[in-house]
């Protein structure tokens, strides 16, 4: 794509969101795609690193796999807020988990996933040791949680970015 | 909203289901920011409402509207994703907060997990120090 588009999925991105807040024509297309093209360019000042994908199919697994780990933690934790934490024997705490993940865009989505669900809570992250410490709301099984989030989330961002 | 009287059972009946279901998740988060005691507990309970409470209720519009509009309306969801997007930002901020606040003081609500912190023995480092 090189000098004339150089951020093509921002463009991209730019092109379909003002074709949904407009009523699609080819008019609106055509002023959408340069607005989305200076818009490009103008990011390209601003030198930012470029994310790469490299692989598309755990991308798109992983479309599927987030709203429905979201919905399965919606329902949990609003019937854990109903039945007042398992009449009081709901038990939450930090665990700590050590990110092989490296890439600061699979670190923004990974950490968007994770606010994103509930039960889940982004504390801190250290960039230098990866060391992520989460807060779970129902913590069971410290080990298994935090292999599920690896498991889950964090390998497929690394076959994405890395 | 006469014209609301003309609409079929069938998309009634998914509408209905889903503004009722993400208006309820985002009542149940209120009520546990309220009941909730510790600061990290309460830290979830608004996720509800953040994550399928809007996005049900953004289907739920985006169903009704585009049957109304004969066509299909979607703008909707750009307000889901802004708010997937921005989120974290806010939680991030709050969660650190809190954390510091509690190293700090030395509070019994930090287990050893949280305790030390993320960061190796030097504490100087930093997220925004650089590789």
């Amino acid at each position: 794509m090189g000098r004339l588009v150089p951020h093509p999925l921002l463009s991209l991105a730019l092109v379909g969101m003002w074709l949904l807040l407009t009523r699609f024509s080819p008019g609106h297309l055509l002023l959408g795609t340069a607005i989305a093209l200076i818009a490009g360019r103008a990011m390209a000042a601003l030198k930012p690193d470029r994310p790469r994908i490299r692989r598309w199919i755990p991308a798109l697994r992983l479309g599927v796999v987030v709203p429905w780990d979201i919905l399965r933690s919606n329902i949990a934790v609003a019937r854990l807020i109903l039945t007042n934490g398992r009449r009081g024997t709901r038990r939450s705490g930090f665990i700590r988990i050590p990110l092989e993940l490296r890439d600061p865009t699979g670190l923004a989505i990974l950490s968007m996933i994770i606010t994103a669900t509930p039960g889940t809570a982004w504390i801190e992250h250290d960039r230098k040791s990866g060391v992520l410490i989460l807060h779970i709301f129902d913590l069971t099984d410290e080990a298994a949680q935090r292999d599920e989030i690896l498991r889950r989330y964090a390998t497929p961002l690394m076959e994405i970015f890395q | 909203m006469n014209h609301l009287a003309d609409i079929p059972l069938w998309i009634a009946l998914p509408v209905a289901f889903l503004v009722v279901a993400g208006s309820s998740l985002a009542l149940l988060g209120t009520i546990g920011l309220l009941r909730l005691r510790l600061f990290y507990d309460r830290l979830h309970a608004p996720t509800l409402g953040t994550s399928w409470g809007i996005g049900a209720i953004v289907l739920g519009s985006m169903l009704l509207f585009s049957w109304l509009d004969s066509r299909p309306v979607l703008h909707e969801a750009l307000i889901g994703i802004f708010v997937i997007v921005t989120t974290p930002a806010t939680y991030l901020l709050l969660g650190r907060a809190a954390l510091h606040r509690d190293r700090a003081k030395g509070s019994a609500n930090l287990p050893n997990a949280a305790a030390e912190g993320a960061d190796p023995p030097k504490e100087t480092a930093e997220d925004t120090v650089p590789d």
